[in-house]
């Protein structure tokens, strides 16, 4: 891999301390071992239904939360045993986008205030006047125009969308070579959503910044990213080009949610896949293959022994290199088709 | 999506004054307020009172109000009026200070252990529960009566006495400030913890600590009280408090010079009336949601 990479996550862990009133101290292994890279410029997407350890994985490579296991590199350095002062100055690389702006913003802060912060933290700019016309710059940027009259406003007196833009200047004013964006879009209004990824996507181009972009969404996914990792509790299951994983899903998991994807190109190929049963507890995680008991594959083969005992690893596919599943018979399920 | 209420945020002192205004229970304590404030800032420059400007004989001693003591004389035959005047700037001074103290520590500790949680909160919820369970007062009775009569020791012993309150309820707030996002997303963007403090919380806990240090500030007066006309008090720097104190080891509560005990006494009343009163208005202005009551 010559590649240069923004982000190179290896064999990571997230497991939260339950203090369940049965008495006994159980873990949730809410991200059980993910390898991940992302290359300069490149857009991942991470899509997986809700409970699947996104929001875990991203606060964990945010450094917000502790991992308990792996190793977390960003622009090449090992940011997991970073702490204190060398942890927050090498912050200004990786920066992230949250999930519900009407949490994520102070609202007594204005909003040239919010987007300056992370100027006045890192020391950048050499005076207050310069950094108000950087910030104002970035706002012109994340499409908030007029910046200056809206700079003056507070954050809780803008819309969702504005408040989305809020943060997303504030992220891009230092100029990470990562963005981590934990379903930019997900809580807001439907007709708001092109113009906030219109945004994402001209920074893309502009700053060449490289993306570590969450959602629940497998089409957004297909149309904002160059390749989708899909997770499923705390694993990655299947892991390819945009194109290629919708086109050609290996893993039952995947091919289901491939199957309901409201598009016709893509659903008129064969029938929809409905999954029964609710993604299990990070707590307990179901043995063998954690997929097993919603797989319909499992079942058309009879319930394999293997799917039951042996956990199955991500592992390239042989008709295509960049094309990882962890499926004991995604060839078979493949040669189903 | 809109949550919270947000009508506090980002006001500054002419909004909240008018909404006290604005509000019948902080109207009528904002006049007290005026009128003592008045009372203990400005009378005393001009009518200043000299303690040792005793009566001359046994028939200027306890004499009622007339032309020369409009509110008579106390047992040295000394101006009652000019006295009060000054135990109103006493009164109001120590309380002021011992609330500085209280509200400086009860607000620094609440916020730390707020924010921190770990051992410090526990300690501190040890030692607030300590001061929940043992009244304050005969613990200042105590130490003031050790430290001696003097308006230092007064006021550091009501003011270190004063804070646990605050800290509880500073604490709190902060506890379920910290679990807002924006303390995550300050953090991702590399502030330090104190800067996180500094620019989000404390924002937020202020008018919270504002309201309740104009309660403790009326809670301040009264303790000062207490320990003076229990005897505690600074005999060189008369206060409300003092004075009657005086007025009863003299007699004259005994021979009914009520120009001597009544006015120190509904001063009083009157200046924590007034602090109570604009401090539940403001609590009631800054949280909509507390209806006046906690
Ligand atoms: N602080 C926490 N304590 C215990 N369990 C948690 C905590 N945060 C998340 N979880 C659990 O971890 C799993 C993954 O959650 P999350 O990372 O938020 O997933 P997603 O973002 O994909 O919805 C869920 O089962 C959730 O209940
Ligand atoms: S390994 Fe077995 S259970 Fe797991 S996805 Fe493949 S077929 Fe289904
Ligand atoms: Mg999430």
């Amino acid at each position: 891999m010559s590649k240069k990479l923004a982000l190179s996550i290896e064999d990571l862990h997230v497991t939260y301390q339950l203090n369940g009133a049965s008495g006994k101290n159980k873990v949730a292994r809410a991200v059980d071992g993910v390898d991940l890279q992302v290359a300069v410029g490149e857009t991942l997407a991470l899509v997986g239904e809700s409970g699947s350890g996104k929001t875990s994985m991203a606060n964990a490579i945010m450094r917000l939360i502790d991992p308990s296991a792996g190793k977390i590199v960003i622009d090449g350095v090992d940011v997991v045993p970073l702490q204190g002062k060398g942890l927050r100055s090498m912050r200004r690389n990786f920066q992230m986008i949250f999930q519900d702006p009407f949490e994520s913003l102070d609202p007594r802060q204005r909003v040239i205030e919010a987007v300056m912060e992370p100027l006045e933290i890192h020391g950048i700019g050499g005076s207050e006047s310069e950094r108000r016309e950087m910030a104002l710059a970035a706002l012109a940027q994340a499409g908030l125009r007029p910046a200056a009259e809206i700079g003056e406003r507070f954050t809780h007196q803008l819309s969702g969308g504005q408040r989305q833009r809020v943060a997303i200047a504030s992220a891009i004013i230092l100029k990470p070579a990562l963005i981590i964006a934990d379903e930019p879009v997900s809580m807001l209004d439907v007709s708001l959503r092109a113009g906030i990824l219109r945004v994402m996507a001209d920074l893309r181009d502009q700053l060449g910044v490289s993306y570590l972009f969450i959602t629940h969404d497998l089409s957004l996914a297909w149309m904002f990213a160059d390749r989708i990792a899909v997770i499923y509790l705390g694993r990655i299951v299947e892991e390819a080009s945009a194109v290629d994983l919708i086109a050609n899903p290996m893993h039952p998991y995947t091919k289901a949610l491939v199957s309901v994807i409201p598009v016709p190109e893509v659903t008129a190929l064969e029938d929809r896949i409905i999954l029964t049963g609710e993604i299990p507890s990070p707590a307990s995680i179901p043995s063998g293959c954690r997929f097993h008991p919603r797989c319909p594959l499992f079942r058309e083969l009879g319930e394999p022994e293997q799917c039951l005992t042996q956990d199955p690893v991500l592992q390239i596919q042989s008709n295509a290199e960049s094309h990882h599943v962890a499926c004991f018979f995604s060839e078979h399920n493949k040669g189903n088709q | 999506m809109m949550k919270r209420d947000r009508t506090s945020a980002n006001h500054g002192f002419w909004y909240f004054m008018g909404k006290l205004w604005a509000d019948r229970m902080g109207r009528w304590g904002l006049i007290a307020l005026a009128i003592t404030t008045f009372i203990a800032v400005i009378c005393p420059i001009f009518f200043p009172f000299d303690p040792s400007k005793v009566g001359a004989d046994a028939a200027s001693i306890l004499t009622g109000p007339s032309k020369t003591h409009l509110l008579g004389s106390d047992e040295l035959g000394r101006d009652v009026l000019r006295q009060f005047f000054t135990g109103a700037r006493i009164s109001l001074f120590v309380g002021i200070m011992a609330t500085v103290i209280s509200t400086i520590v009860g607000s620094g500790l609440g916020i730390f252990a707020g924010y921190y949680m770990g051992r410090l909160d526990g300690i501190l919820m040890r030692i607030t529960d300590f001061f929940l369970v043992v009244p304050a007062l005969p613990l200042m009775i105590a130490l003031g009566a050790i430290f001696g009569q003097n308006i230092t020791v007064i006021i550091m012993v009501i003011g270190f006495l004063s804070w646990p309150r605050t800290a509880r309820i500073v604490r709190s707030q902060t506890l379920s400030l910290r679990q807002r996002q924006f303390v995550p997303r300050a953090k991702s963007l590399g502030s330090s913890n104190l800067r996180i403090i500094r620019t989000h919380i404390v924002p937020h806990v202020m008018p919270l600590i504002v309201a309740n240090t104009i309660l403790v500030v009326a809670g301040c007066i009264l303790s000062e009280a207490t320990l003076s006309f229990i005897g505690l008090g600074d005999p060189d720097r008369i206060s409300w408090g003092t004075m009657l104190h005086f007025s009863f080891v003299s007699g004259a509560i005994g021979r009914g010079a009520w120009w001597y005990f009544l006015p120190p006494g509904f001063g009083i009343l009157f200046i924590v009336l007034g602090f109570t009163l604009v401090g539940h208005s403001f609590e009631k202005i800054t949280n909509p949601r507390l209806g006046g009551s906690e």
